[in-house]
């Protein structure tokens, strides 16, 4: 566990995040991340070796109903919020340029 | 007049409107008429539906004219906090990112309330995707506490808090996945109850931490709270987290709230409420002071963990809201950047101007407690904790019947007081946030003010799917006080 984190690996944590930050926020994010991973540290003070890890607190496992045909929202709600759309598409930039494509 | 009828608790309004003493659509007027003189100062609410809150009261009264079967909130007007789906309206989540957002559909809460034939009024204010705990986060407006205009109502349910408190409705729904429905009730001298993790669909509430979050009832009174657990609790198989009966059935919460506990045992931990200003400190021993004097016992238990609980928990619901809040991707809705011509550019350009200074911090934090290499030394190490507080609570249960604490070290503080360090805003959850982890219920009521008049909570927890006991425990203080007390509104 590294007790600080530097802003190298801050950018890198913001491209993972997909957060086109501005230098300024990660210099402030630097700063403010490492006092939060620092006070995390805490946990290192005690011995878990033998705790199983609780992701979640119910007795419930494995939820299941049966496999039916039900309504959906169909296409038109679920495109009325898009920022760009077509009839029946959502519409993103380019992923692939001409010559690869 | 009004303000008499303002004044009215939801129980005493439900009662008079069923009966039809007075009308739903009186209450709904006078209480829109509240909104539109207070809530320019409070920013309690980001929308107000007027014209369907007055057709939908017109909708109830018919039904009580021409005897009806009509459902428990009848007429009543109620707010909801701005992370639950509603099918009419925006669901922003108070973020810039959601802030055109018509969501299909109403979340499982929203449709109880209007199965028992609510008056939705508005949606209320929170810190940005309920990440915080002063409501300052919010993209779109300052809400201020009632009590104080120039401090906060808390967070991240402080607009719904706000305006309980202030009379621009008679309960509200927040949630809560460190505190937030607990502190700010405390704050704005409210009565707010986190049921256990499962009593509660969250479907359709805009997911920040899925293993802690939890929607509950902030009302003026215990009663009140319990009403409103009647309405929304149960299972939903939409959400897959909710319990069903065989598990843990659902109580009636309101039938049983009158008399006494017999030997009723208090756990607490003294270490814990000195940890608080004297001020909170001693309101919390004059509150175990009347239980004891209705007979209770007051046993000291040791909870080892629970000082680990704030560290876990900005682990766990930060990894969790890295990867709930990946869908805003600027594709399906939401905001999106114009000027980017590629993909993965638009993404990252899209997020980084919708979302605020806190939902990016704990997005990232959340990204690299997960990333390769720091997983187990974080996440994993964390989950582990995570049991030793469960842990905690369990252990506690086997000695005593309910474990009380202040909700928060301190009252409402300052504008701006915490937002500079992020850190010292995080530890002001430090007595609310085990009960998210540990999936136990826990409420918050009146217990007194501090010397600027400022509301104090007591908090109580009980054992999980026990809310019918831990509202009765409440019932008992509060019969026996004189809280809550309401601010003045001019």
């Amino acid at each position: 566990m590294n007790n600080k984190i530097d802003e190298n690996t801050v950018r890198k944590v913001a491209k993972l995040s997909r957060l086109a930050l501005a230098d300024n926020e990660i210099h402030e994010f630097t700063a403010q991340l490492s006092a939060v991973l620092e006070y995390i540290e805490k946990l290192k003070e005690l011995n878990t070796d033998a705790v199983e890890p609780l992701a979640h607190c119910l007795p419930v496992k494995n939820v299941f109903r049966p496999d039916e045909v039900r309504d959906s929202l169909g296409t038109d709600k679920a495109l009325a919020n898009a920022p760009q759309r077509d009839e029946n598409h959502f519409i993103v930039p380019k992923i692939l340029d001409e010559v690869s494509a | 007049m009004s303000n008499e009828i303002l004044n009215l608790n939801l129980i005493e309004i439900a009662h008079l409107i069923s009966t039809g003493e007075i009308t739903s659509l009186q209450a709904t007027q006078i209480t829109l008429d509240a909104i539109e003189k207070h809530n320019p100062n409070i920013n309690a609410y980001l929308s107000v539906f007027n014209e369907q809150a007055i057709e939908q009261a017109k909708k109830v009264d018919a039904k009580i004219a021409s005897k009806q079967t009509i459902g428990p909130l009848a007429g009543v007007p109620i707010a909801v906090k701005d992370n639950m789906c509603t099918a009419f309206g925006t669901t922003t989540c108070a973020s810039k990112i959601l802030e055109n957002f018509h969501s299909p559909y109403n979340a499982t809460v929203i449709e109880k309330l209007l199965a028992a034939d609510a008056v939705i009024v508005g949606k209320t204010n929170l810190d940005e995707f309920a990440m915080g705990s002063s409501t300052e986060n919010s993209g779109f407006a300052q809400t201020k506490n009632p009590w104080d205009t120039q401090r906060v109502p808390g967070g991240s349910s402080g607009g719904s808090a706000a305006a309980v408190a202030a009379r621009m409705c008679y309960a509200a729904l927040g949630s809560d996945t460190g505190g937030s429905i607990r502190q700010p009730a405390s704050f704005c001298g409210i009565v707010g109850l986190k049921p256990t993790y499962g009593r509660v669909s969250r479907y359709g509430l805009v997911a920040y931490g899925s293993s802690l979050d939890q929607i509950g009832p902030m009302t003026r009174t215990v009663g009140d709270a319990a009403l409103m657990m009647n309405v929304i609790a149960g299972h939903d198989e939409r959400d897959s987290t909710s319990v069903n009966a065989d598990l843990a059935p659902v109580a009636d919460y309101k039938a049983d709230l009158c008399g006494q506990i017999k030997n009723l045992k208090i756990g607490i931990v003294t270490k814990f409420n000195e940890g608080a200003t004297p001020d909170v400190c001693g309101a919390i021993k004059d509150a175990i002071a009347v239980y004891k004097s209705m007979g209770a016992e007051i046993i000291e238990i040791d909870m080892p963990h629970f000082d680990y609980s704030i560290a876990t928990y900005y682990i766990v619901a930060t990894a969790e809201a890295s990867s709930n809040l990946a869908r805003y991707d600027g594709v399906h809705y939401g905001y999106r950047n114009k000027d980017a011509d590629e993909l993965v550019a638009m993404y990252s350009k899209s997020r980084a101007e919708g979302f605020g200074q806190e939902v990016k911090r704990r997005i990232m934090l959340g990204t690299y407690v997960l990333s390769s290499g720091y997983y187990d030394a974080y996440y994993l190490k964390a989950l582990k904790v995570r049991n030793l507080i469960r842990s905690d609570y369990t252990n506690a249960f086997e000695k005593c019947d309910c474990i009380m604490m202040p909700v928060a070290p301190s009252t409402a503080f300052k504008f701006g007081e915490k937002t500079a360090d992020p850190l010292q805003m995080y530890l002001s959850d430090i007595y609310t946030i085990a009960a998210n982890l540990a999936g136990v219920p826990g409420i918050s009521i009146p217990c007194g003010y501090d010397s600027q008049n400022l509301p104090i909570g007591l908090q109580i927890f009980t054992p999980a799917f026990t809310e019918h006991k831990m509202l009765k425990i409440a019932a008992m203080y509060e019969k026996n006080t004189n809280f809550p007390k309401l601010p003045e509104m001019k």
